[in-house]
């Protein structure tokens, strides 16, 4: 294997991981809140047409990545008054606001199909960028793709060294007691809920905006489902995140360049493959899991919590 | 006389109940106060208000002699109030450090902590270790990481609700040395509890509640423990004896009964032997957490063990199911009230019928005739006096107590040839407690036989002709009450336990 292609596997498994570490990190916040939001690929699909829309009107990145965040939060928002203040259920809420979201992203984003845009380029940071081997391996990327590893660290130093971060995780471990000294459960889990659309529009725009530069129906592909399962994998862990979807960046790379390197196995299986190693990842890590007490599952997920008092 | 806390003519309805009614309570500085009341009886809304969590129709409060209306807990903590809940308001994924800082306001996460907990823990006596994740610990030591993090806003007055009901005797003694110490000190106690033998010891002034409304102020010490359950229930309680202790042959035996624990926190159990004869009334004493859960879930069929380890009738029934004992006419009451005794989201009807191992007489072809069910479940609510509004309420949401005597009437009423219950009374008030003794009795009088395992003491001594201890997973010999027993069971419990 010659280096510029073993450079351009590790930059491509790069760019494949990080709508879901933008997913992921996401969902995240939210589980650890003790908020299961399954509408995760509603929330990246509407991101990415928003994302798509705004570039091919204005041409400005930086709009298009903000509308790409606000279009996530809005459906989120939805979501969040469901489940927080109907006290709706959170599996079915979540399912319905993907189904939605694909929906309404597919309805919407009828004009667009033909359509192409100049997508976000990677800027090489000066000087570092130069560095052999390092270089492109570190320095030579896209910012959103340091922004995502970025928010990692963020969401991890949020949850671990602040106060409401404390709050935050002491309210998904069990809400009642959060409540019974005081804390405004709901009010921290729509804010929770309102960043994972956030960072789920990002990742969605991440496709549309970055990976290729056009817009698709369904153009996720399942990406929300193996951010949800990713949350889990990590068990609950921020940094494992990045581990996680780096795995499943490779898997999908690899099913990429397979083809190229003249492994012969057809494209249908190769093209299963990711989804083959969430369920396999998932079942093996509930299998070591087995015969222990897990403290890693915030306690109240999925839970409703309705106030008595 | 100076107070701490004036609470005048405070009402608070729900709808047409009256939770409180004109209740007043004035509590001294420095002193343990107690508040009595049955299950119901408005305590917990009462103390909901001077904590800040409810807010009162009527009525004002003062503390230490300025207006007090808190409008959330954060008002009252900054006053100088703190509580202790009786379901323990604890994170279990988090350490003891971070549910401590949880529970203060002004403390964020970079204080580097550890120290000062370690300051007020060695202050107080309350050994804990801020590292450890709370799920790890013992209830007691999680008692003592509230108590602690109370302790550390350093309050004028600390409210304990029920703060014994789940600790061993040990335990009790140790938290009534930190309370004392702690009003010594210039901190009111407020303290709820059921259980008056406790309230005469440590408290200086009851306050007492019935259905809502105040009966009386009184010093404990000057009325006797019957005295004081009998203004809490209204009325004379039953003096409790068993009318002819007939005991005939035997019915029930456990075997060389072995079982290693699946879960780390487990106790193993050590060949269990046990003879249980009709008409009797077996106890098993013994401090929580030395195998009783785990000796239950066999009993009840839960987890099945080895054919001949159990022995009912002469039938070997180790292997059955928990629904196949009942059709023996084998019936339990579990200590954890929902989720073993009952399925929390479903009506008290539905779990009515749920644990009948012979339902024919409330179905017609298999079909449920709820017409039926509500007659059975309405008689036990009116035999054992459940508070409820109806058959069709959930039992998750009836107080503990309330349920436990639903739980209890339930397999009381199918007159079971042998009944087996863990905890018969716990969280349950003194006349309801009295009821359920009394209906046990009852049923040991008509010939059927009871296993009782218990760590209240006197429940045991009270009702008990022959009594085991269980310590660490092995089983003493039966100890026969007739022959001065007491002394050697307080030596086998104390003898078990390991510090």
């Amino acid at each position: 294997m010659n280096e510029s292609l073993f450079i351009n596997i590790i930059i491509g498994i790069s760019i494949a991981s990080v709508p879901l570490i933008f997913a992921a990190i996401g969902e995240l916040l939210v589980e650890r809140s003790g908020v299961l939001n399954l509408g995760v690929e509603g929330m990246m699909i509407v991101g990415a047409l928003l994302g798509f829309v705004v570039m091919s009107h204005t041409q400005n990145p930086y709009l298009a990545v903000l509308s790409a965040m606000l279009g996530g939060m809005v459906i989120a928002s939805i979501f969040a008054f469901l489940t927080q203040f109907l006290l709706t259920n959170q599996v079915a809420t979540g399912l319905a606001l993907t189904l939605f979201g694909l929906g309404f992203a597919a309805f919407a984003g009828r004009g667009y199909t033909e359509e192409t845009i100049q997508l976000i380029t990677a800027v090489p940071i000066p000087y570092l960028s130069d560095i052999p081997y390092l270089g492109p391996l570190l320095f030579s990327f896209n910012p959103l793709v340091y922004l995502a590893f970025f928010m990692v660290y963020l969401v991890w130093w949020f949850l671990f060294k602040t106060k409401q971060g404390l709050i935050l995780r002491a309210i998904g471990d069990n809400h009642d007691a959060a409540h019974a000294i005081g804390h405004n459960v709901v009010r921290y889990r729509v804010m929770a809920i309102l960043f994972g659309g956030a960072m789920a529009g990002i990742g969605g725009a991440f496709l549309s905006l970055v990976q290729v530069p056009i817009w698709g129906e369904g153009m996720t592909a399942g990406r929300g489902w193996i951010a949800l399962g990713l949350v889990v994998f990590a068990s609950w862990q921020p940094f494992r995140i990045i581990f996680g979807a780096i795995l499943f960046g490779g898997i999908t790379i690899l099913q990429i360049h397979a083809q190229g390197l003249n492994i012969n196995v057809s494209a249908q299986y190769l093209s299963m493959l990711p989804y083959l190693a969430t369920i396999v990842i998932l079942v093996s890590l509930r299998m070591r899991l087995k015969n222990k007490t897990n403290r890693t599952v915030p306690n109240c997920l999925g839970r409703i919590f309705h106030s008595t008092t | 006389m100076k107070y701490q806390l004036e609470v005048s003519n405070i009402t608070k309805s729900y709808g047409d109940l009256k939770a409180n009614d004109n209740v007043s309570l004035r509590i001294k500085d420095s002193s343990i106060h107690a508040l009595l009341g049955e299950n119901g009886a408005g305590k917990s809304t009462l103390v909901k208000i001077i904590y800040g969590s409810l807010s009162p129709d009527s009525g004002e409060m003062k503390w230490a002699n300025n207006e007090y209306s808190p409008k959330s807990p954060f008002q009252a903590r900054e006053n100088g109030i703190a509580m202790v809940f009786q379901h323990f308001s604890l994170f279990e994924s988090l350490t003891v450090e971070e549910n401590i800082i949880l529970g203060l306001d002004s403390v964020g996460l970079n204080d580097n902590f550890s120290e000062q907990i370690i300051k007020y823990s060695k202050q107080y006596g309350l050994d804990i270790n801020p590292q450890q994740v709370v799920g790890d610990l013992s209830v007691g030591a999680r008692q003592r990481v509230e108590i602690i993090r109370c302790l550390m806003q350093n309050p004028k007055l600390l409210i304990m609700d029920e703060p014994t009901s789940v600790l061993t005797p040990q335990e009790v003694a140790d938290l009534f040395v930190t309370l004392k110490k702690l009003a010594a000190d210039g901190c009111a106690i407020l303290y709820i509890s059921h259980k008056l033998e406790e309230v005469r010891e440590i408290c200086s002034e009851a306050t007492i509640l019935r259905g809502g409304k105040l009966v009386q102020s009184c010093i404990p010490q000057e009325h006797s423990q019957k005295e004081l359950a009998e203004m809490m229930i209204g009325k004379k309680l039953t003096e409790l004896a068993r009318a002819n202790i007939a005991v005939g042959e035997s019915i029930f035996s456990i075997d060389n009964l072995s079982r290693k624990s699946d879960d780390i926190y487990g106790v193993n159990l050590n060949n269990i032997a046990l003879k249980i004869n009709k008409g009797s009334i077996v106890g098993i004493a013994g401090v929580a957490g030395n195998g009783q859960d785990e000796l239950m879930e066999l009993l009840i069929g839960e987890i099945s063990s080895p054919k001949t380890t159990l022995n009912f009738n002469g039938q070997d029934i180790g292997t059955l199911n928990s629904h196949e004992r009942r059709q023996l006419s084998m019936f339990f009451v579990p200590e954890e009230r929902l989720g073993h005794g009952a399925v929390p989201d479903m009506s008290l009807d539905e779990n009515m019928l749920l644990s009948r191992p012979d339902s024919t007489e409330m179905t017609s072809n298999d079909v449920i005739d709820w017409k039926k069910v509500a007659t059975h479940s309405k008689n036990v609510i009116d035999t054992f006096d459940v508070q409820t509004p109806s058959s069709r309420m959930l039992a998750k949401s009836l107080s503990g107590g309330n349920l436990q005597k639903f739980m209890v009437g339930r397999e009381l009423i199918q007159n079971p040839e042998l009944l087996i219950v863990a905890q018969p009374t716990w969280g349950v008030d003194a006349g309801s407690a009295n009821n359920i003794h009394q209906a046990l009795i009852e049923l040991a009088d008509k010939g059927s036989a009871i296993l009782i395992i218990s760590q209240d003491l006197d429940e045991i001594l009270s009702l008990c002709d022959k009594i085991h201890v269980l310590s660490e997973g092995k089983l003493s010999d039966a100890v026969d009450m007739k022959s001065k027993g007491l002394e050697k069971i307080s030596q086998l419990m104390v003898g078990g336990k390991t510090q």
